[in-house]
């Protein structure tokens, strides 16, 4: 086992993400309710592979963005970001 | 390029395609490049990932996440896995999968650690950490295949030239792309500079001054990137200007 | 339609132990975590159990290592499909950190240093099934695990076992914690496979 943190780039939640809300939410900004830094989702900590997908605050670590999916729903808690912008699309 | 990538599609949910595997090649002692055939595969920008989805006959079922390693090419994805012993996902896909296997893809997916030839035309830094090369190689490789005269600049941290990945690739002569490697562990004899880990003098002899304002991606294991990153910011480059893609462990 | 991947089989697994519906077998231990591992030193390191009246019992690294210890061995189950068979821990009994505690509470909420929380029945905490653990396999708990100490429930899923345990909020109304208000299932039982709200 590596001592390395555990959390990857929001980068790595791109799948997931986009898979709910049918566009590319990795470009998309945000800011963070608890510190107020803003960001991009993909500048974001994930920590992926348990029960669901948590993205952080690369400033202080807390929670943005919790995702779950079941056979039957998906789950999204956003509540730790003040507001998400996304691109709109080109074309 | 025969097809346009189109990321952040708005409303394409995105969907499992079945990938067949058509070859396969090692790229070091660790690493292997699986050659796919993805039917309907909507192309890709560099530096894009992919989900790959395996299902065993038990109904089994596991994801794992992998750059794209080559410039868009129609429906031919490659990816090259970095073997982890202990792993479960990555020794099926470096050892076992032969051609005719099949597991499913979903994407591209990512829109942020990506290269636009299209919008980009300021220079461009890789640094690359172990097999953090293969989205950067994704990058260089789209590069070349558009003749594109954007000036690039790698510089690659790896443990030592066993270790090295697309060995042959990196020695094709691309006019307008520097390339500096590291060797962190060991290094071939008469190399000038001692192996180590990389420093702010590396990124400072190999990069381009904060001044050009270059576009930085980085690439590499979590360490890696903090490192790397931080030193960067050091020199002066503006954070907004240094993407990050941290690989994870993930086996 | 699912693509069969010849030749995966997912980590060994299913050598005819009986598993819980859906679940298969590992050998590994997998590291799952929804926020950074806390670094606690035990010397600031503490255990409170508060009731629904506001008293708090607190414990200290030192307090909790003179208290009788027990050494389960059990099989765990997570929720994300692998089960591990014959784990073995050391720690405390629930029963005995909560003997002494004054609570008609029925439900508890479980912090953990960092800000993960994880709602359990109370009586999923008595008789024998819960127990504040801080070794494993005759080790202490690594930090990635949970160490210094972490609650282990295994007859629920094993996300309920919360790593990095720092107290017991006693309650009269069920508070959901950090996977059971994003569609968790409140209680979690493996063989009745309560994975998500409405199983």
């Amino acid at each position: 086992m590596t001592s390395e943190p555990g959390f990857l780039d929001g980068n790595a939640a791109a799948g997931d993400l986009e898979s709910l809300f049918g566009a590319d939410m990795t470009t998309a900004s945000g800011q963070c309710q608890g510190c107020g830094r803003r960001m991009r989702l993909a500048e974001a900590h994930a920590y992926l592979g348990g029960p669901g997908t948590v993205l952080r605050c690369p400033g202080c670590e807390d929670v943005l963005l919790r995702m779950v999916r079941s056979p039957g729903h998906l789950w999204l808690d956003a509540s730790g970001l003040d507001y998400l912008r996304l691109p709109a699309a080109a074309g | 390029m025969a097809r346009a990538a189109v990321p952040g599609r708005l409303g394409a949910r995105l969907r499992w395609l079945e990938a067949r595997l058509t070859g396969r090649h090692d790229e070091s002692d660790t690493a292997r490049t699986l050659v796919f055939d993805v039917p309907g595969w909507p192309g890709h920008l560099p530096g894009q990932h992919v989900d790959v989805r395996l299902t065993a006959e038990d109904g089994y079922s596991t994801e794992r996440s992998y750059s794209i390693a080559s410039a868009p090419d129609g429906e031919r994805v490659e990816l090259t896995v970095e073997r982890i012993d202990d792993g479960e996902v990555s020794p099926y896909l470096a050892d076992v999968m032969e051609a005719g296997d099949r597991v499913e893809l979903r994407g591209p997916v990512g829109g942020w650690f990506v290269w636009r030839p299209d919008e980009q035309k300021e220079p461009v830094l890789l640094v690359a950490g172990g097999s953090g090369l293969v989205p950067l190689m994704a990058m260089i490789r789209t590069r070349r295949a558009l003749g594109n005269r954007v000036p690039f600049r790698l510089v690659y941290s790896l443990r030592d030239p066993a270790s090295q990945l697309f060995v042959p690739d990196l020695r094709t002569q691309d006019p307008g792309l520097d390339k500096t490697l590291l060797y962190s562990r060991s290094a071939p004899d008469g190399w000038p500079r001692p192996p180590g880990r990389v420093t702010a003098n590396d990124l400072s002899a190999g990069g381009w001054p904060p001044d050009f304002e270059p576009a930085c991606y980085v690439c590499g294991s979590t360490g890696f990137v903090e490192t790397a990153a931080g030193l960067l910011v050091a020199l002066g480059h503006d954070p907004r200007r240094i993407r990050t893609e941290r690989f994870g462990p993930g086996g | 339609m699912a693509v069969i991947s010849r030749g995966f089989h997912g980590r060994a697994r299913d050598k005819g132990h009986e598993l819980p519906p859906g679940q298969y077998e590992t050998t590994g231990f997998p590291v799952l975590s929804a926020g950074p591992t806390p670094a606690v030193s035990l010397d600031d390191w503490e255990f409170t159990v508060r009731t629904e009246t506001g008293v708090r019992y607190r414990w200290n690294w030192q307090e909790l290592m003179a208290l009788p210890s027990e050494t389960p061995t059990v099989d765990i189950h997570c929720v994300t499909k692998w089960s591990k068979f014959g784990t073995r821990w050391q720690g405390v009994s629930l029963d005995v950190l909560l003997e002494n505690v004054e609570s008609g509470a029925e439900y508890a909420l479980v912090r953990s240093y960092g800000d993960y929380t994880t709602n359990i029945p109370v009586e999923d905490l008595l008789d024998g099934k819960a127990w504040i653990v801080h070794r494993y396999d005759d080790e202490e708990l690594p930090a990635e695990h949970g160490g210094p100490a972490r609650l282990l429930v295994p007859h629920l899923y094993f996300w309920k076992s919360a790593k990095w345990v720092r107290g017991i909020q006693l309650l009269d109304e069920e508070e959901r914690g950090f996977w059971e208000s994003v569609g968790y299932h409140d209680y979690g039982d493996p063989w009745r496979e309560q994975r998500y709200q409405g199983d």
